[in-house]
């Protein structure tokens, strides 16, 4: 168990610049989750703290102990990758052992841990075979179990979920979280997928093009996003986003309505700005914003509307089930509270 | 294939079989000749006519290639330049390979260019330099200068095909055992090397093979009788006035045995899908 800190990380690939002067700090025992589209440097970060890539700037903390220049196998870091990497000449009892070995453990302290792992994981029928004659959900078990025998001071996940099933990995989301809760060891888990990120992080890192968007605990950064990037890409379905002007304290879209706006302490009127409302907090009123039904999408709890207004595809999801048909005139509105708005030139969140 | 009546798959299935029978018997035929005059009594060979197999067998040719020529110093020679030919290129061509699979370096396009380049030389024109060299430092006539020289001419081919086998390794595994505690040494012998194994097996076959039927090199440099290797030996079948066709069948089916041998004891490192379940596949 330790803290990792990162201090004005950078690396470059040949000319292009894919981590841009990264600085974060994870607590001991804290779940972070690195989020971001593909290609944003999440993975590279991940695999820079492993070890596996070199950094050309910047300095990496593990504990104490400056890890820059130290090998991947002298971090005591594990790691689960996308693609599980089982040996496939090892059976699952070998795979699970395969670290303990190399560091010359007594053969008691060996079948004790694989045995409480596989145990944890439900292993226990399976560690004669080879990877080859397990399920995908069953190979990713390994991987976790290989890295939890280790019983290191880091856990690395690249991706863990994103080739099971949509069942299996909302069921391996859970076991992943119910597992960190009893270990408590510092984890830091990449994904592309927010409802991931969203649900096992204590606190997620947006990162965009090299660079961390924001930082905080997953509630936060869905009610405050800092940027039109974060605002877009926290929260499933996406947030519906305006083009306005600022007059006075509302704000007067393109097709000439207005929105009421929470007080803003930095606003000016006149500033271009980008009005921000989730799906799930518009409603239909008897005034504001004009808009048609496009599409009707029942989910059973809820119901998404798909309409069109101020030449945007707008998205609502109500609780209840409104009686609507595409073609259908409404009337948007939000409530101040729930209205974010973003500077358009800086993209910066305005409060 | 759904929409196809019973008699059109009829067709297809005699058509598939008939070409494979097609092919065996021509891939087949020469060794089946070979077999068949070495066992011929020699005053058949010519009053027969052609038949597919004579009225009279004989064992005499294999018996007098064994006791009466120096054909069993040939093979050992054969061996001995074969194994350790396939040896060196596998060990050498393994850690080129892995190098140009695994590492980003300065002028690796160029190295994989010059190796390549190498392969497009005609034999022929280089054995002079070559006989010069080796003669200079007195490697002619000796099992090692030929060793040398199958050993360079293979190797090229050897580490790109070896390099081919790394780069079906995926790299997650040794990045995996790195992380558990290899060095990338380690990782190489414990994880990736049994993995490699069918892809090794199948460069020690080719160079084995290439060693062990190459005639040019070893009939410019082998003078003396000790040294030659069993494909010169042949020649010595090839009389001024006469080819003695029985002594050099038989001397020939006895150098298959060998290869065949081999290729026995690698088939199952031949066989691959023993990375099957590495990866999500």
């Amino acid at each position: 168990m330790a803290s990792v800190s990162l201090r004005n990380v950078h690396k470059t690939f040949g000319p292009i610049m894919v981590l841009k002067s990264i600085d974060l700090d994870i607590a001991d025992g804290e779940f972070v989750v690195l989020v971001g589209p593909s290609g944003c440097g999440k993975s590279t970060l991940l695999r820079s703290i492993a070890g596996l890539e070199t950094i050309n700037g910047g300095e990496i903390r593990i504990g104490e102990r400056e890890v820059n220049h130290v090998a991947p196998k002298d971090r005591d870091i594990a790691m689960v990758f996308q693609s599980y990497a089982l040996y496939p000449h090892m059976d699952v009892r070998r795979n699970m052992a395969f670290s303990l070995n190399l560091r010359k453990s007594p053969a008691a302290m060996i079948s004790e841990r694989v045995g409480a792992a596989s145990q944890k994981l439900g292993l226990g029928s399976l560690l004669e075979r080879l990877p080859k004659q397990l399920s995908g959900g069953q190979r990713q078990r390994v991987a976790m179990g290989r890295a939890i025998v280790r019983n290191p001071k880091v856990f690395l996940f690249d991706e863990p979920l994103s080739n099971l099933d949509a069942k299996l990995r909302a069921t391996m989301r859970t076991e992943i979280k119910a597992l960190h809760q009893q270990l408590k060891t510092t984890a830091i888990y990449v994904t592309h997928d927010q409802v991931e990120a969203m649900t096992m992080a204590n606190r997620i890192v947006v990162m965009n093009d090299g660079v961390i968007q924001q930082v905080g605990a997953p509630l936060e950064l869905y009610d405050r996003p800092a940027n039109i990037f974060v605002a877009g890409f926290i929260g499933s379905p996406t947030m519906n986003f305006f083009d306005a002007v600022i007059e006075k304290t509302s704000a007067r879209l393109a097709d000439g309505s207005l929105l009421a706006l929470p007080a803003l302490s930095t606003g000016t009127e006149g500033q271009e700005v980008v009005i921000g409302v989730r799906p799930e907090h518009l409603h239909f009123a008897s005034a504001g914003i004009p808009a048609k039904v496009a599409v009707v999408e029942p989910l059973g709890m809820s119901t998404q509307v798909t309409l069109d207004a101020v030449q945007e595809r707008v998205t609502l999801l109500t609780l209840e089930r409104p009686v609507l048909a595409p073609g259908d005139a409404r009337h948007l509105a939000a409530k101040t509270s729930d209205v974010h708005v973003f500077d358009r030139a800086s993209g910066l969140r305005v409060s | 294939m759904p929409g196809q009546s019973f008699l059109q798959r009829l067709a297809g299935q005699i058509g598939l079989y008939a070409a494979v029978a097609c092919y065996v018997a021509f891939a087949l035929l020469p060794i089946y000749w070979t077999i068949k005059i070495s066992v011929t009594p020699p005053d058949l060979l010519y009053s027969e006519g052609i038949r597919l197999w004579p009225s009279r067998m004989t064992l005499a040719n294999y018996a007098s290639v064994l006791e009466a020529t120096d054909f069993p110093r040939y093979f050992l020679n054969s061996i001995l330049v074969s194994v350790a030919t396939a040896a060196i290129v596998t060990a050498v061509a393994s850690f080129a390979g892995y190098a140009l699979s695994r590492f980003r370096f300065r002028g690796k396009a160029m190295v994989s260019l010059v190796l390549l380049l190498t392969q497009t030389f005609p034999l022929v024109m280089v054995i002079p330099p070559i006989y010069r060299i080796m003669g200079q430092i007195g490697l002619t006539d000796s099992l090692y200068g030929l060793i040398i020289i199958y050993t360079a001419f293979n190797i090229a081919f050897a580490t790109f095909l070896m390099q081919s086998f790394f780069d079906g390794v995926p790299k997650d595994l040794e990045e995996a055992a790195m992380i558990d505690g290899c060095t990338r040494l380690m990782a190489l012998r414990s994880v990736i090397l049994p993995l490699t194994l069918p892809g090794m097996g199948a460069t020690v076959a080719f160079v084995f093979t290439a060693a062990w039927s190459e005639l040019l090199f070893g009939l410019m440099l082998i003078n003396s009788e000790s040294q030659k290797t069993f494909s010169v030996g042949l020649l010595t079948f090839i009389g001024k006035f006469a080819v003695d066709w029985g002594q050099m069948m038989a001397a020939s089916v006895l150098a298959l045995i060998p290869v065949c041998l081999f290729f026995l004891f690698l088939q199952r490192y031949l066989v691959t899908g023993l990375t099957a379940g590495a990866v999500k596949g």
